[in-house]
């Protein structure tokens, strides 16, 4: 099995017809994601990509039974989608869309706690589980099925993780890329829980960055519930305080959210903290024996 | 998006917020007429600059004359502005802000701001004003008080109320409490703010409170919908290479190293600088090429790199996922053809078409390094720097 998607999983794109959404939408198609449809308010009734295009997320879902959402909406626009899909039915919603201000992400976090609905992102790549679904913006041929859970706030890296996992033989079961935003949706510790139960998750990787206090809650999570060998890496421990590196999420301010004080944290719990990311790989084939 | 003291106070007296009767000034004449207009025999002349610690760098200045007004104002004007926040480098003062002082008996602490942790904004305030705020949460944690807005019901003016009274305000002072702070959850709300800060919030003599200073972040991501916010935005306070990068959809961070660094996405990017610096280099910057990174904006990152003289080799690292190699290696050599490249470049391409940018790189006639891995292309970066 796999965690959150799996073979079986249909989707269906918001702001299907865009330029990224069309291209990315094409890439999963290929890769073998079940994409049964798209939204673009006002152009109900065309084809895109072979696909209905539907007004509305509730259109779509009841001509198509879709469960997921993969959302491509611009950042003015997006909170509004994520809060559609979920006012819909949508299961699980996955947001690539960069750039929704933080008070809107407030919003709509308060909003989605009241549903069933998960949400992973915004400003994620998104999730894949190999050979069988892919919703997001990775690239599809570096993965391979395999026993690996991979948890990142960082888009690059998780592809590293991929690359490495794959290259030393172990493949992945299912990769979260859980993004780089302050206020998100699933965090680190929703997903480790879903792997820790996964029978086809072996080990984990869970890939870290500096600011915030997730990692930290993660660590003392993975101490008390999680049984399988965890690999850590934590991005940006030179980076200097104060300064925002690229992710809004990724600042140090007032020795929180620390690069050392997570590395400190992980170790604690456990957690076989690698120096650099080249190393996640081969440290979780040595923990796998 | 930082603002400057004077337009946060601008926006806090907008609201109602009472703040200390001033103008900017931009020269000694300038600010001797507003000291003029302002009337009495003592003023505050405060350099307006993007940092925290202007009081204790010498930044704040309190004068009895109007000639000691110009002769601050001057002195403020004419040099930049280093504080603990800064680095040595300091920033520059175009402006200072000239006002009344304004005798009061308490100092107090007030900000708002949203905490991650509990996806909420949150209002923090300490009986322990005018002090460093960093220091009080690290040594007197108890001395700090928080209060949470439930971002679906909002402030509710009991919460203010029962703040104001743990502040051991009086009834009147806690009633002019919850009216600053309504305003200024307004605020956050209607300019996207990330965090407002008043340190201190006095109480004046006659029971009122006031904002002595104020520190104000906008969401740089909601600037689309306040089109009147881009002319607040001082380029001046910022490090050129930085603003320039932004121009261009690229995330700059200048660092002090000869190591230059082009990398996509921001996790990589600072991964990139850490195995750097644990292979004993040092890295010149941060810098996040972004997900639709096209060959123009390769080229312009590059050059940007190059600007930095103490540059002396650059690592490009790209992981392509929505980037493409053969796209960030055509990028490279328009770059290193342009401006010309008297560095080592070390290239590390892996993903999506990576065969195909190395070999656009192998067949340019360029004298490029390639490597294998992150901690390949670091250990050469920090041999090419050797001296």
């Amino acid at each position: 099995m796999s965690i959150l998607i799996d073979a079986g999983t249909r989707v269906i794109c918001q702001g299907f017809t865009g330029k990224q959404a069309t291209f990315h939408s094409a890439q999963c198609l290929e890769y073998g994601t079940q994409l049964v449809g798209g939204v673009t308010p006002g152009r109900g009734g065309q084809t895109h990509l072979g696909l209905p295009v539907f007004d509305t997320v509730k259109q779509a879902i009841n001509a198509t039974a879709a469960t997921a959402s993969m959302i491509y909406v611009p950042p003015p626009y997006a909170a509004d989608a994520i809060l559609e899909a979920a006012a819909a039915g949508i299961e699980l919603i996955v947001c690539i869309t960069e750039g929704i201000p933080v008070l809107e992400m407030l919003h709509v976090k308060a909003v989605l706690a009241r549903t069933q609905t998960l949400l992973i992102g915004p400003n994620c790549p998104g999730i894949i589980t190999p050979g069988a679904c892919k919703i997001g913006i990775m690239p599809g041929f570096i993965h391979q099925p395999g026993c690996i859970g991979i948890v990142s706030r960082s888009g690059t890296l998780t592809y590293e993780a991929v690359h490495q996992t794959t290259r030393v033989g172990l493949g992945q079961s299912t990769c979260v890329g859980i993004g780089g935003d302050p206020i998100k949706g699933l965090d680190f510790i929703d997903v480790l829980a879903r792997f820790e139960q996964d029978e086809q998750t072996r080990g984990i990787i869970m890939v870290g960055e500096i600011g915030g206090r997730a990692e930290e809650e993660a660590a003392g999570y993975i101490k008390s519930h999680v049984t399988k060998p965890v690999v850590g890496y934590i991005a940006g421990l030179t980076a200097p305080p104060g300064k925002r590196m690229g992710h809004a999420g990724a600042i140090i301010s007032g020795g929180q959210g620390s690069g050392t004080g997570k590395v400190e944290a992980l170790r604690a719990a456990g957690i076989a903290v690698v120096d650099s990311p080249s190393q996640m790989g081969v440290r979780m084939k040595a923990l796998l024996g | 998006m930082h603002l400057h003291e004077y337009q946060a106070k601008h926006w806090l007296a907008e609201r109602g917020i009472p703040i200390p009767a001033g103008q900017p000034a931009r020269s000694a004449d300038e600010a001797e007429a507003v000291a003029r207009q302002l009337g009495g025999t003592q003023w505050v002349v405060k350099a307006q600059a993007h940092t925290g610690g202007r009081g204790k760098a010498g930044g704040v200045k309190r004068v009895d004359s109007l000639a000691a007004v110009r002769t601050v104002t001057e002195s403020l004007l004419s040099t930049r502005l280093v504080t603990i926040q800064t680095g040595a480098a300091g920033l520059p003062v175009d402006t200072v802000l000239i006002e009344a002082v304004t005798p009061f008996s308490r100092e107090l602490y007030l900000s708002v701001l949203v905490d991650r942790s509990q996806a909420a904004i949150v209002f923090m305030a300490s009986k322990a004003g005018g002090m460093d705020i960093e220091e009080i949460a690290a040594h007197q944690p108890e001395q700090i008080l928080t209060l949470t807005v439930e971002p679906l019901s909002g402030l509710h003016d009991y919460q203010c109320r029962q703040l104001g009274f743990d502040l051991a305000l009086s009834a009147t002072a806690v009633n002019h409490l919850v009216g600053i702070m309504q305003n200024l959850y307004r605020l956050m709300q209607d300019k996207n703010g990330h965090q407002i800060e008043i340190n201190p919030l006095v109480l004046t003599t006659d029971e009122r409170l006031m904002a002595l200073d104020a520190k104000l972040e906008v969401d740089d991501n909601a600037l689309y919908a306040h089109p009147d916010l881009t002319g607040l935005r001082d380029v001046a306070q910022e490090d050129w290479r930085e603003a320039r990068a932004r121009e261009h959809g690229l995330s700059y961070v200048s660092l002090d190293g000869q190591i230059g660094c082009m990398v996509n996405g921001a996790g990589l990017a600072m991964a990139t600088l850490d195995v750097i610096k644990l292979h004993g280099g040092h890295p010149a910057n941060f810098l996040d090429v972004g997900g639709g990174a096209t060959a123009a904006r390769v080229a312009e990152a590059f050059k940007l790199i190059l600007s930095d003289n103490q540059v002396r080799a650059v690592l490009v690292n790209i992981f392509g996922g929505i980037v493409r190699c053969d796209l960030i290696a055509e990028g490279i050599i328009e770059a290193v053809r342009e401006v010309g490249v008297a560095v080592p470049v070390i290239v590390r391409l892996e993903g999506t078409n990576a065969l195909a940018g190395c070999q656009l790189l192998n067949t340019s006639g360029l004298a490029l390094i390639t490597a294998d891995d992150l901690d390949d292309a670091a250990l050469k970066a920090v041999a090419a720097v050797q001296p």
